[in-house]
């Protein structure tokens, strides 16, 4: 049963990362190479009109989260306490540069919330991968000092950074090279989905340019790659085991191989869909094959004080877990259907929509 | 420790209160905004799909800061209230996820497509997008409330050695006595603060001269539905919360009415006073007997227990602050119904849309059930004090151990700094939106 929750809790957060990872990703490139007003206007609208219903998974991520794993809840949403409210303030500031911008039609406005809108998500994307990077990495649970702990051994409270920003410290904080790389290999996968969305969702006048702006960038994300898998192992020497042990598991880095290979051929792809799918499977694979490096832990510990979290000693009570699934189920249909409801409705190119106001 | 506690409350109320300001009205609109296109579909008379479409305007730019200040709600519960959390997430997570899950899905999805979606959908696949956006604010009301009903009245749980709450019966969330007369009071008081928003545009728009036509379907359907509301939240859906809470939290009853000492027959109910906490008593104290006892037990003479019968730490830990609450809520009420009594009575008269001064106080009026909304709620959440689940687990036990409260003061300043921007910008935004008026604009 843990494990069912867990693999629904990691579906919901997969497609959080895939749907709002493009508008995450149409902000970034918005930032550095949208210049003329209509692309600007345009790409904006590109995220505009589905943010809202995209976030919606990153709350039923949290609730479902809450509910399954309250242990595991607790645990990183207070020792992540500031990371995690600069990421909700850089939600708002994302959110009202979407929604203010088109509010007045003068120059400068437009400017403000455009800033807003591609700098927060810019650091988003980043802290993101940060985020995963500091899962990958483990904590020291239980803030374990001298080899006492001073707190419950499931707890534990991250600073921003150390003043080495070493993943090796005793107790690393959030921001470290190692997470500093996957942020930024964060930051290049979503810029190249969020350019693959543009190209796909609308008829602005850099859609050609883009295409050579994700083959550059697949190239920087080949070279950050290596150097993550490098750096990996030489914080934690075992990190590929379970893939040793289970073979099967290699499937996950094989769906982001794939997507990393196939868009190296993206100017000659027939159907701007095919490319999403390539950096729809980049995110996938990603995210997959971090967990599964994992599994079943959740949250490593770096001391050998308190034991890893893991998705069993975390979980809330079997009854409740499997009456869950009652509604669950029928939950997780209904988003699936909510969704291609809305996707159908709002398909084809944007330009030509009326954005409200 | 102390100060660790003060600053996770202050920032939990800080921002809960900011964000209610939204959810109060796009619950109570959702319905009128559904029964506007519902008479559209009837009598195909424009100007209804224009007020329709005109509040959904209004009502997107309350979704969307609902949205952004609500998701810090759901993150908070982990960030600042960890220990909460780990020891009631097995159970309050059930509610939670299934709001998520299904009503604030249900909304967000529906309500883009009932924007942009009219011409494509044709009407009556239109007026079915408004309703789901209906359902699916209310449902998210519901779930709230159920997980709140849970932390006033614990049912259906079971205590682990390690402290650990867990579910024993699913149901029983549900079945809550607590819930369902929260429920419908919440509902009938978020009715209220969309009903005077909608008629006090109205009563904006006559006395402006301009736009006068929507002017009086505005007014006339905020009274309307502004005077079914403010009756149904005060009788029967307040009177059965308030026996609720005479029942189950007899020591926060004390406190909100405020009762020091137990009345040897029937109590009194206290109209106005202010508690003064070293003598134990109401200074200036106006109150008429027996009538509290009557209200509550339909017997003159029943003996209703005062605050010298508890504990002092079984009794809320802001006495002064819960008895305000309360009796700002339960006056405002009062006025509401007056006020709206009064034009419903004008409007079956015909007259309404002439007298001025009653349309100056409809429009001027409009902060007030917001204030209501508000101070009921922290009638509940003070009145819950010094519990977060009642009657188990003290508040005090709930929060991070680890976050420290100079960090928690960071985030609280930086909520502050930010709250204020976005207000400011919400004003302009629904300032422009009124201003700009319910007719179609030529592009």
């Amino acid at each position: 049963m843990e494990l069912f929750w867990y693999i629904i809790i990691a579906t919901i957060l997969t497609v959080f990362f895939i749907l709002d990872g493009y508008d995450f990703g149409a902000g970034i490139i918005h930032l550095f190479f949208a210049k003329k007003e209509k692309d600007k206007e345009v790409i904006t609208k590109s995220a505009g009109l589905f943010w809202d219903s995209n976030e919606v998974w990153l709350v039923a991520a949290g609730g479902t989260l809450f509910m399954a794993f309250p242990t595991f809840y607790a645990s990183v949403f207070s020792g992540f306490y500031l990371p995690l409210i600069i990421v909700l303030w850089l939600i708002i500031f994302r959110a009202m540069g979407l929604e203010f911008r088109g509010q007045f039609s003068y120059q400068m406005w437009k400017d403000i919330w455009d800033k807003s809108f591609g700098i927060s998500s810019l650091l988003l994307a980043f802290f993101f991968g940060v985020a995963l990077g500091n899962i990958v990495r483990g904590v020291n649970l239980g803030a374990v000092e001298n080899g006492v702990s001073v707190h419950e051994g499931h707890f534990f409270f991250l600073p921003l950074w150390n003043s080495d920003f070493s993943p090796l410290n005793e107790t690393p904080g959030v921001i470290d090279w190692f997470t500093i790389i996957i942020g930024l290999i964060s930051v290049v996968v979503l810029a190249i989905h969020g350019a693959n969305w543009i190209v796909l969702k609308t008829k602005s006048s850099i859609n050609e340019k883009l295409k050579t702006i994700v083959f550059r960038l697949n190239i920087v994300l080949l070279l950050l790659t290596i150097l993550s898998v490098i750096v990996w192992l030489n914080i934690n020497p075992n990190a590929f085991s379970n893939f040793v042990e289970r073979p099967y598991l290699f499937v996950f880095p094989l769906v982001y191989l794939s997507g990393l290979i196939g868009l190296f051929f993206i100017k000659r792809l027939e159907k701007d869909i095919y490319s999403f799918i390539l950096s729809t499977l980049l995110i996938i694979g990603g995210i997959t094959a971090s967990l599964a490096s994992l599994f079943p832990v959740i949250l490593p510990s770096t001391n050998n004080v308190n034991e890893s979290l893991t998705i069993y000693n975390t979980a809330a009570s079997e009854y409740g877990l499997s009456v869950a699934l009652n509604w669950g189920i029928i939950g997780f249909i209904l988003l699936f259907v909510y969704m291609i409801i809305q996707k159908r409705l709002m398909g084809g190119k944007i330009d030509d929509m009326d954005y409200g106001h | 420790m102390e100060d660790m506690i003060f600053y996770d409350r202050l920032q939990f109320a800080f921002t809960i209160t900011f964000h209610y300001i939204f959810p109060q009205l796009t619950m109570g609109l959702s319905l009128m905004i559904v029964y506007f296109k519902w008479k559209f579909l009837r009598n195909k008379i424009e100007k209804y799909n224009n007020a329709a479409k005109f509040f959904m305007k209004i009502f997107a730019v309350n979704f969307t800061m609902g949205v952004i200040t609500g998701i810090p709600m759901e993150f908070q519960f982990g960030t600042n209230w960890a220990k909460f959390s780990e020891l009631t997430g097995g159970i309050i997570g059930q509610t939670l996820a299934m709001e998520g899950t299904f009503s604030f899905f249900l909304e967000s999805s529906f309500l883009a497509l009932f924007i942009f979606g009219e011409k494509l959908m044709g009407q009556k696949l239109h007026f079915l997008t408004g309703f789901l956006v209906f359902l699916g604010s209310w449902g998210s009301g519901y779930f709230i409330l159920a997980t709140n009903a849970w932390m006033q009245h614990p049912v259906g749980y079971e205590i682990l050695d390690n402290g650990t709450y867990v579910l024993e019966n699913f149901s029983a969330l549900f079945k809550n006595p607590w819930l369902l007369p929260t429920f419908l009071h919440n509902q009938m008081a978020s009715l209220i603060t969309s009903a005077f928003v909608v008629a006090s545009i109205g009563a904006f728009y006559i006395l402006r001269n301009k736009n006068k036509e929507y002017g009086k379907l505005f007014l006339k359907t905020g009274v309307v539905f502004g005077f079914t509301a403010s009756v149904l939240v005060a009788f029967p859906t307040g009177d059965w919360n308030a026996k609720n809470v005479a029942k189950y939290q007899p020591a926060s009853f004390a406190a909100m009415e405020g009762i020091f000492e137990t009345e040897p027959k029937g109590a009194e109910i206290v109209l106005i006073g202010q508690p003064n906490m070293v003598e134990k008593k109401l200074d200036n104290k106006i109150a008429v007997p027996n009538i509290l006892s009557f209200l509550t037990y339909q017997e003159w003479d029943r003996q209703i227990l005062g605050m010298d019968k508890f504990k002092k730490e079984e009794l809320p830990d802001n006495i002064p602050a819960l008895y305000y609450a309360y009796h700002i809520m339960v006056g405002l009420g009062t006025i509401f119904i007056g006020i709206m009594g009064l034009s419903a009575f004008f409007l079956w008269r015909k007259k309404l849309y002439t007298i001025k001064p009653l349309l100056w106080g409809i429009m001027f009026l409009v902060p007030f059930p917001y204030i209501a909304n508000l101070t009921g709620w922290y009638v509940a959440e003070l009145g819950r004090q010094p519990y977060l689940v009642y009657g188990l687990l003290k508040t005090s036990d709930g929060i991070s151990p680890t976050v420290s409260s100079g960090n928690t003061l960071f985030t609280l300043l930086g909520f502050v700094a930010l709250y204020m921007l976005l207000g400011l910008l919400f004003l302009v935004l629904v300032g422009k939106t009124i201003h700009q008026g319910p007719k179609p604009q030529k592009h």
